[in-house]
């Protein structure tokens, strides 16, 4: 049986104190096991708020070194950390605020090869990627590995989230069917994109994650979320499964993980 | 007629949701339109006429998280 020392119950007594999270709770976030993938704008935050809190095991995954251009939003990252792997330094700073996460650091990029194999391993994927490619990758490989993943993308002020369980909601390729045509969509290195509002959708996707832990609360599931930073609105959409989605409708026309190379916001 | 786009009310002539996209200048590649709750196949945008009272939520591609 799980038992909580006296340090660990004053460290997550804000946690305990709430109805909805409780001891047992707090024993389900240190027994839970969260795929970050990315350790930028939106892992970032996600890393360090789902750390804090105590969930057991964090895995991240991303291939990319930090580049002083990321430093400006990717908050996990510091100036000394200049040229060090992304997931080295995001595992140093999780392990630094609380010793009893357990970070796995997987120092490559999600490929059609290693993502089933992978999110099988975790309870809950969070997507922090910068590109449709691995964002539909991503939500394909959640559906077939039946993870629930907390899909997230940002561009300028713009922000955008949703929560798939896969094969019951609405997914990624429901709404999307398939990615735009490339260079049709700038990048965030094109077109630039507000640090702090990397910080609200990454913050609001590790909310998402402790609720699928928790089993509390409603989801951000059959809904897209979408938030204008200038004009500070939210607004949620319905959306529904779709019948027509090539994933999970009615006639699946993909049976496998495809790969298509189409980077949108490289750094 | 009266369309609520994205939860505000806006006038539109009349025609279809191609008509609709390209009077607003979105490129109907970049955008998904669910209308009436719902999602339409792309190649759909051009035969779905618009008419009082139709109830249209795009949505864009947002492929940051860097």
């Amino acid at each position: 049986m799980f038992e909580f020392t006296e340090d660990q119950i004053k460290r997550y007594s804000r946690h305990i104190l709430l109805p909805e999270v409780g001891g047992k709770g707090q024993i389900k976030i240190s027994e839970a096991k969260v795929l970050i993938i990315g350790a930028g704008g939106l892992g970032s935050p996600a890393g360090l708020y789902l750390g804090a809190g105590g969930v057991g095991t964090i895995g991240i995954i991303d291939g990319d070194s930090v580049d002083l251009s990321n430093l400006q939003r990717q908050v996990i990252h510091h100036t000394s950390d200049i040229n060090t792997p992304k997931v080295l330094s995001a595992k140093r700073k999780i392990e630094d605020i609380n010793p009893d996460v357990k970070v796995i650091a997987y120092h490559e990029r999600v490929t059609a090869k290693n993502a089933i194999d992978l999110f099988k391993a975790y309870d809950v994927i969070l997507d922090g990627t910068d590109s449709f490619s691995s964002k539909f990758l991503i939500n394909d490989a959640a559906y077939f590995a039946r993870k629930p993943l907390v899909h997230g993308g940002i561009l300028r002020f713009s922000g955008q989230m949703m929560t798939i369980l896969p094969g019951k909601t609405a997914c990624y390729r429901c709404v999307f069917k398939e990615p735009p045509p490339e260079g049709l969509i700038p990048s965030c290195q094109e077109a630039g994109v507000l640090g702090g509002l990397a910080g609200v959708i990454g913050t609001l996707q590790a909310t998402e994650a402790f609720k699928i832990i928790l089993g509390a609360g409603n989801l951000l599931t059959d809904q897209i979320m979408t938030h204008d930073a200038l004009q500070m609105r939210f607004r949620k959409v319905r959306v529904h499964k779709n019948p027509k989605c090539p994933l999970c409708g009615e006639k699946p026309e993909i049976s496998q993980l495809i790969e298509t190379e189409q980077k949108v916001c490289k750094i | 007629m009266r369309l609520k786009i994205n939860g505000k009310f806006e006038e539109f002539e009349t025609g279809t949701v191609q008509d609709l996209l390209l009077s607003k200048k979105i490129e109907p590649r970049m955008v998904s339109v669910e209308l009436n709750s719902k999602i339409l196949d792309r190649n759909e945008f051009e035969t779905s006429s618009l008419k009082e009272g139709d109830i249209l939520e795009f949505l864009f591609y947002m492929g940051g998280g860097r």
